[in-house]
């Protein structure tokens, strides 16, 4: 199954926030989605699972829904977004489909934590939570809304290695809006650079190194110039976008 | 460790602020006052009509229970709290759960809730009378309307503090609209419907007590109101006594219910 935005822009009232966005996301592939503050992208990844309508523009799937899929497009949830008055095991079945659950569960090592309520969890607990959820409706594309910005930096670099074995394993397509640039890099196939508000597609940028290799010093050498290149061609926009919010 | 001369501890100044709960402090203040009111009225310097001891509570309570009239009062009541508070209950969170789903309810059931919340429900109670006739069926229809709106306020209140993210998290997982209102929404909104409850109880005890005052020959609200009448202080204080026990016992099992119901907080 392939992802196909087309021409995609929406506004808010008179507030313009995305314009002309054309992308593809291809079956099994990691696209980060960067840019500054309130560029429209967490609107994009809204527009792309059908949770906002776009004002202009199209996004359409190429190729069969994989068969078993229960929920073609996923989201994890910057906020966790899990049921508090539900258990972690009633979490990860919103709608029921207890059987897969306890394989989910014991996957991302939840198992002893079942019948825990999201209260008594770590964030980094509650997180893997929304990200058991989502595996266990088995996603053609994951879309993911800045699902480590609400940790801590170790919590991050841990499940980011987790996110990385569940979709090397699965081959599972996500869409990865970040602000971070490292998370961009160490987990992307290629990494979508959107300007300032109204948010466009500013750069393209592949990242060719295997996912498993890239913390080897080899190719942190080959990364260091691309995270530089990267963080300039958002720098400016960052700055000024910095500027408007404080002018707005 | 360094030694040096000039090393000084830092003076403490974080303490206070914080309440400690005191276990038996309520309990000894209670018998202080309960002792007092005694010695106040076996000494003569209250009189016994205007204030009766505790003991002559107690033991006029005592009657009450052993001739059965506590009972018939006390049934009669809880019959009327009971039947009106059920149907309030229900009336308002069906009203509530509307208010809170759909526009086209808000928009018709804020306004008129606003307008009929602020008038004091026993006021009604002639009005009903002329309706219903008289007999239990307008006491029941004043406790239901009082119940009525707190729940019903209560409850699209709660539906509105409902997050929006838990909603959308349900949609994008293709639930359906009657499992996100029954596994997101009503869930969500149970804190708010209890605290409601709490609210809308204590209406119905009021409520039950001021119609029996009004009218009616059972019940704990006449019981009061003859022995008043008939200057039997000491029994119209056993029937006072019976409300409080009612009213806490019924808190004492909202908050259990809470407990149990909203344990994951």
């Amino acid at each position: 199954m392939e992802l196909i935005v087309d021409g995609v822009g929406h506004d808010f009232g008179t507030l313009s926030v995305l314009d002309g966005i054309t992308l593809r996301v291809g079956a099994g592939e990691i696209v980060a989605l960067i840019g500054p503050s309130g560029c429209g992208k967490s609107t994009l990844l809204g527009i792309l699972g059908g949770l906002l309508r776009p004002l202009r523009g199209s996004v359409s799937i190429a190729g069969a829904v994989p068969r078993d899929s229960l929920n073609p497009f996923t989201y994890v949830f910057q906020d966790f977004a899990l049921l508090p008055w539900r258990t972690v095991a009633g979490n990860v079945a919103p709608a029921e489909r207890r059987e897969r659950v306890e394989a989910a569960l014991s996957r991302i090592g939840l198992a002893e934590f079942r019948d825990a309520y999201p209260k008594q969890l770590s964030g980094g607990m509650r997180q893997r939570v929304g990200i058991a959820r989502a595996m266990v409706v088995r996603p053609a594309i994951l879309l993911m809304d800045e699902p480590l910005s609400a940790l801590d930096a170790q919590t991050r670099e841990l499940l980011m290695e987790e996110f990385l074995a569940l979709w090397l394993g699965e081959r599972v397509a996500a869409v990865y809006v970040t602000h971070n640039l490292a998370e961009a890099l160490r987990l992307a196939d290629r990494v979508v650079v959107l300007s300032r508000r109204p948010g466009r597609i500013k750069a393209v940028v592949p990242v060719t190194i295997p996912q498993r290799e890239r913390l080897q010093p080899a190719a942190q050498a080959e990364l260091a110039p691309l995270h530089d290149h990267l963080w300039e061609s958002i720098k400016t926009e960052a700055q000024v976008a910095d500027r408007e919010v404080i002018d707005a | 460790m360094v030694e040096d001369a000039n090393k000084r501890p830092i003076a403490f100044r974080g303490g206070g602020f914080t309440l400690k709960p005191g276990r038996w402090a309520s309990w000894i203040a209670f018998a202080a006052v309960l002792l007092l009111w005694q010695v106040a009225v076996g000494s003569g310097l209250i009189s016994p009509v205007f204030l009766p001891s505790p003991l002559s509570i107690v033991l006029a309570l005592q009657h009450l229970i052993a001739t059965g009239e506590l009972w018939r009062h006390l049934g009669a009541s809880l019959g009327r709290i009971g039947a009106g508070w059920a149907i309030g209950t229900a009336a308002g969170l069906g009203a509530g759960l509307a208010i809170g789903l759909f526009s086209p309810a808000r928009a018709v059931g804020v306004p008129v809730i606003s307008a009929l919340f602020p008038i004091p429900k026993i006021a009604l109670l002639p009005l009903l009378i002329l309706w219903l006739g008289i007999g239990e069926t307008p006491k029941v229809a004043t406790i239901a309307l009082g119940v009525f709106f707190p729940t019903a306020i209560a409850t699209y209140s709660g539906i509105d503090a409902v997050s929006l993210s838990l909603v959308r998290m349900g949609q994008s997982f293709g639930l359906p609209f009657g499992d996100i209102v029954r596994k997101i929404v009503l869930p969500g909104a149970l804190p708010s419907i209890l605290a409601g409850f709490r609210i809308s109880t204590a209406t119905a005890l009021l409520l039950v007590v001021a119609a029996e005052m009004i009218g009616a020959e059972r019940g704990i609200g006449a019981f009061v109101t003859t022995t008043g009448n008939l200057m039997q202080t000491d029994q119209l204080m056993a029937g006072v006594a019976v409300l409080s026990i009612l009213g806490l016992l019924i808190g004492t099992l909202l908050t259990v219910l809470e407990r149990w119901l909203l344990r994951w907080r």
